[in-house]
């Protein structure tokens, strides 16, 4: 076993953004952040991908939003959120003096609230780029949203882009057919990466009561359980597409990131495992390192696609 | 608020589907309150995936109690460990019961149905500590259900039961023992625990008698911390009306501001 001896090279480049390592935490996960500074180095972090935002604040859905499924979760939260007004004066000024890449995932009932979204937030300093969500499942009963089909991707997409002042990641939605014809659409109008994957539509019930678990009938479901398809969508898209992928669904650990990496990804997110482990984010960067070091890879940045298919 | 990855099992006790748990834990037992939680974890895997919230039983500087009921997969894994075993917990978390309460000679009433008598412990030896008079109200479906309430007595505190089936004390609902006993006299305040049913019914009556009234909620929690938003319930607030994050802001509110379903 090769052993190096200068310390591993952790940092990943987005093209548009360089992170000191290629480990995130995805949006809706990681609260504002703030919530997890008893638990972990926030400084530490390649990023904070915050929760996403909406114009207004937001009520959300009615509980029961969360349900357990073997090794998975199945949420329906309903985007409940403060607003950019009451983020942009309690919440970034504090995230603005943490050393670490700040992005905003931006939410919108319409193409002229997510517009919206971006140029208020245009004007605030310590925001890196913005992540689009225009996949989240939890907003319409039946998940509809922009990122179903290529047309509306490339038309939001190609808003957002004519307003941002700022780099754009667009989050995509895995309930799609192609995930590669969406992601596509996105880079065509000029994403300048793409985010995947958001959770995937799901429900549970109660066979005692015969009625759906959740309030809001269907969710999102995230965890362990999703991680070999976000796999494949993530491996799909990056070696067809040329904007850089983040990668997400189900890294639990350092092995799932350094996958998500091999199999395509510049960077990946990590997310419900900070639920079980409020620092999980932070363990999966020493572990990716300890694995470098076993490995003799001297550099995280040299994994990225790496996945040698027959 | 820690995560303490090394707590210690130190000792277990069982009746038929309750448990109490003694737990070697200082980081979290010496700064916990009555009223607050802790996040366990369940199992080194993935299934169950998420940790469960569990009531801080009692707690002092060298750790903690749990007292939990077997509902489904989590409790049921963690009923199988075993004194020794290493438990990761993360806590205290929430705000708890609103402490110190009555003052010196006061009352309080203590309401606990099934394994809502949790936190409830914790609180009764806090208050007593502080000067006050707690009595605790202890109701459970049969005499099975109510298995600690000499726990209480060996600590000084006054219990009086309540089940639904008569097996064992006042015959009925512990609301019902509560409301006959709020019409002869009027604690400084009231604290409950147990099941949404049983906290609503109470609510009406501690209104009714105008006393003053603390109730911890529970609902299915994510993450425990405030950072998922999973939790939420209804409350009243300077702002209007809105879904409150229970773990954050709670797990107890005052009786006036829950909006029950
Ligand atoms: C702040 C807080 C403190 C708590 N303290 C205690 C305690 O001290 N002792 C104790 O025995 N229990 C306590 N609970 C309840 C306990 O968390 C649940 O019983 C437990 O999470 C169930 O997990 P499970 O895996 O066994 O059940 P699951 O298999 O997850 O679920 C079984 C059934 O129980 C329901 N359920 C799951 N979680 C909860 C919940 N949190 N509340 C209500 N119903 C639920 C599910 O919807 C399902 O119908 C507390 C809950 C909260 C929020
Ligand atoms: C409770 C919860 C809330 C979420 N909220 C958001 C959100 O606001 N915006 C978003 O783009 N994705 C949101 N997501 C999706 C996650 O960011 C992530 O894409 C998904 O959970 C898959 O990753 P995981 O399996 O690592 O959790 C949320 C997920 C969960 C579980
Ligand atoms: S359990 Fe996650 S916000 Fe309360």
């Amino acid at each position: 076993m090769a052993v190096t001896t200068r310390p591993v090279d952790l940092t990943a480049d987005l093209g548009f953004l360089r992170l000191r390592n290629p480990v995130l935490t995805a949006s809706g996960t990681f609260g504002y952040g703030l919530e997890f500074e008893p638990y972990l180095d926030l400084a530490k972090l390649g990023g904070i991908v915050v929760k996403g935002l909406y114009y207004h604040p937001r009520e959300g859905n009615p509980p029961p939003r969360l349900v357990e499924t073997p090794s998975g979760l199945i949420n329906a939260i309903g985007l409940q959120g403060v607003g950019v007004e009451a983020f942009a004066a309690k919440v970034l000024p504090r995230l603005r003096a943490i050393d670490t890449a700040v992005i905003v995932n931006v939410c919108g009932a319409d193409d002229d609230e997510y517009a919206a979204v971006v140029e208020f937030l245009d004007a605030q300093e310590g925001i890196a780029a913005y992540e689009l969500n225009i996949s989240c499942p939890n907003v319409k009963k039946e998940g509809a949203c922009p990122a179903l089909a290529p047309e509306p991707t490339f038309e939001l997409v190609k808003l957002v882009k004519s307003v941002s002042r700022r780099p754009l990641i667009t989050k995509l939605s895995p309930n799609v057919t192609s995930i590669i014809e969406i992601a596509q659409a996105a880079a065509e109008a000029g994403t300048d990466a793409v985010a995947l994957v958001n959770t995937f539509l799901a429900m549970a019930i109660d066979l005692e009561t015969r009625r759906p678990r959740l309030g809001n009938v269907y969710g999102g479901l995230s965890g362990p359980a999703i991680k070999p398809i976000a796999l494949r969508m993530v491996h799909q898209v990056a070696s067809r597409l040329t904007v850089p992928v983040i990668g997400l669904g189900g890294i639990m650990t350092g092995a799932d990131a350094l996958e998500f990496l091999v199999a395509g990804a510049a960077a990946v997110e990590v997310g419900t495992a900070s639920f079980v482990d409020p620092d999980a984010a932070a363990r999966i960067i020493g572990e990716i390192v300890s694995w470098c070091e076993a490995h003799g890879v001297a550099a995280v940045r040299d994994l990225v696609g790496t996945l040698a298919v027959p | 608020m820690t995560i303490e990855r090394d707590a210690r099992l130190r000792e277990v006790q069982s009746w038929g589907s309750f448990f109490r748990f003694g737990i070697d834990a200082p980081a979290v037992g010496k700064d916990a309150r009555p009223g607050q939680f802790v996040m366990v974890k369940v199992s080194d895997g993935t299934a169950p995936l998420l940790r469960r919230p569990l009531g801080i039983h009692d707690a002092d500087a060298g750790g903690f109690d749990l007292f939990f009921s077997i509902v489904g997969r989590g409790t049921e894994a963690l009923s199988r460990k075993a004194p020794g075993d290493r438990l990761d917990v993360i806590g205290a978390l929430g705000k708890g019961f609103t402490m110190p309460a009555p003052a010196e000679g006061k009352t309080a009433y203590l309401v606990g149905g099934g394994r809502g008598i949790a936190p409830l412990y914790f609180l009764a030896r806090e208050l007593a500590r502080a000067g006050a008079r707690p009595i605790v109200f202890y109701g459970g479906r049969t005499r099975d259900e109510i298995p600690i309430r000499d726990r209480f007595e060996r600590a000084g505190i006054e219990v009086r039961c309540s089940t639904d089936d008569g097996s064992f004390g006042f015959a009925g609902f512990v609301t019902a023992l509560v409301d006959q006993e709020l019409i002869k006299s009027r604690p400084a305040k009231v604290y409950a625990c147990g099941p949404d049913r049983m906290m609503k019914a109470l609510a009406g009556i501690t209104a009714r008698h105008a006393v003053p009234a603390e109730f911890s909620l529970e609902s299915i929690m994510g993450c425990g911390i405030g950072a998922c938003w999973g939790c939420v319930q209804r409350i009243r607030n300077e702002s209007g009306d809105g879904w409150v994050k229970i773990c954050e802001e709670g797990p107890v509110f005052p009786g006036e501001r829950i909006l029950w379903p």
